[in-house]
């Protein structure tokens, strides 16, 4: 056993910027996923509805560790070399697209039917009525609850540590093996997720709140 | 190259399985009362306490809710060795997912407990009902349909969270899984398994939370 030095705090510190960046590659591939099922829930096709609808419940009714080790060890059978940051990376976009989806798809429905009939009725074909007319609107009601979901997306990266991803709490995991000052350690580690999420958690009430008065207005 | 799937070694740990899943249920059946007996008077002493308990409260919540389960698991499991207590891995497990299930409780309860209208506690305190007596007979019986939801989701999200806990060598189903793979090589097969037992669980609660709320709230009462 040895002393906290500088040294550790640099590691931790790297740990961070590992842990923001399995973040960013999970934003973008949940956004990505998410965007598709959202469309696919809205469809006027069954069949994709039912996709969207299976899709949401399998990954939500599911453990995001068991996600992340099928994935990690699936990859590894089918002889791609991913490694830990992208197969941990895919694994919580998977899992970031079931929630973003659902999240969108029913900002989606709250836009009113009204909508895109008098867009079909005015000749703009499925394209231009979801992106002209129902997103533009859908997003207003979109915005906190995906803010709010970020929080557990952050969260969620820890869960990449699970297969050897040198994330923040990974990190902080090998100090303390070495060192044995869980509280300075973890709790430090603690407040540093703290201070990612707790701004991301106001922002998204308040926005809830303001769109809340909106609506009663 | 193909694979080969070869479920034979898994099935043999098939009894496992089953402890590990019962273990799971144990623990978050566990921790889902233990949290609503701590939620129910911290949320209403979130409501109605003195300012510095509101405060603490208030703080706790936020920490639990904006910090990741894993951490908490170290913090707990290792602090509680520091301070001397010694806990076998499913004890320290059941605390830290208690700490954290309940300050999500606390919340539910909270938002059940402001959600019933305030005319409710004004008619109370016009029969002459104190305090206690209108939260216990008044606003809590309608504060637990409002709760009902939410509560239960909160049950299905403890037990896939729960896991987490397989990394203090815990005896719960993840533990038991990760076991299962290291001893058998059959990593993707052990974890397909219990992907498919996660989920089974999720359905079948699901569909028994659907029973229960429609035998507690939505059978007609004779008039």
């Amino acid at each position: 056993m040895r002393a906290l030095n500088f040294g550790d705090v640099v590691f931790l510190a790297k740990g961070a910027l590992w842990t923001l960046a399995l973040f960013f590659v999970s934003l973008v591939g949940g956004s990505v996923i998410g965007i598709a099922l959202a469309l696919m829930r809205t469809s006027p096709w069954r069949p994709l509805r039912w996709f969207a609808l299976g899709y949401f419940r399998l990954i939500q009714g599911t453990p995001v560790l068991m996600q992340i080790f099928l994935i990690y060890f699936g990859t590894a059978l089918l002889g791609f070399e991913f490694g830990a940051l992208l197969s941990a990376g895919l694994a919580l976009s998977i899992n970031a697209g079931a929630f973003l989806g659902e999240i969108w798809a029913s900002s989606i429905d709250s836009v009113g039917k009204g909508q895109s009939e008098a867009a079909r009725v005015l000749g703009l074909r499925y394209g231009t009525t979801m992106w002209h007319i129902v997103i533009p609107q859908a997003m207003r009601v979109a915005t906190p609850p995906t803010v709010g979901f970020l929080v557990q997306l952050v969260k969620g990266t820890a869960m990449a540590s699970f297969v050897g991803f040198v994330e923040l709490t990974r990190a902080s995991q090998m100090i303390n093996n070495a060192t044995f000052q869980p509280f300075v350690i973890f709790g430090g580690v603690s407040l540093l997720y703290f201070a990612i999420c707790w701004p991301l958690s106001l922002l998204s009430s308040r926005l809830e709140a303001r769109l809340a008065k909106a609506y009663t207005r | 190259m193909t694979y080969e799937f070869y479920f034979g070694d898994i099935w043999k740990a098939r009894w496992l399985l089953l402890d590990g899943t019962l273990t799971t249920l144990r623990l978050s059946a566990l921790c889902m009362v233990l949290s609503l007996a701590l939620a129910v008077p911290a949320a209403v002493a979130r409501i109605a306490g003195p300012g510095w308990l509101r405060g603490t409260i208030y703080a706790y919540v936020e920490y639990v809710r904006n910090t990741p389960f894993l951490v908490q698991i170290f913090l707990v499991y290792f602090g509680l060795g520091m301070a001397g207590i010694r806990l076998n891995p499913n004890g320290a497990a059941l605390i830290a997912m208690t700490a954290n299930g309940a300050a999500y409780t606390i919340e539910i309860v909270r938002a059940g407990i402001v959600g019933v209208d305030r005319g409710q506690w004004e008619a109370g305190r016009v029969l002459g009902l104190s305090p206690v007596q209108i939260y216990s007979s008044i606003v809590l019986p309608q504060a637990l349909k409002i709760i009902y939801w939410p509560l239960a989701s909160q049950f299905i999200l403890i037990m896939l969270a729960s896991s987490a806990v397989s990394v203090i060598a815990t005896t719960e189903l993840s533990s038991i899984t990760y076991d299962i793979s290291t001893q058998t090589f059959r990593a993707f097969e052990a974890y397909l398994v219990t992907t498919g037992i996660y989920f089974a669980l999720s359905v079948a609660f699901s569909a028994v939370f659907s029973l229960i709320f429609w035998a507690l709230f939505m059978r007609r009462r004779p008039a």
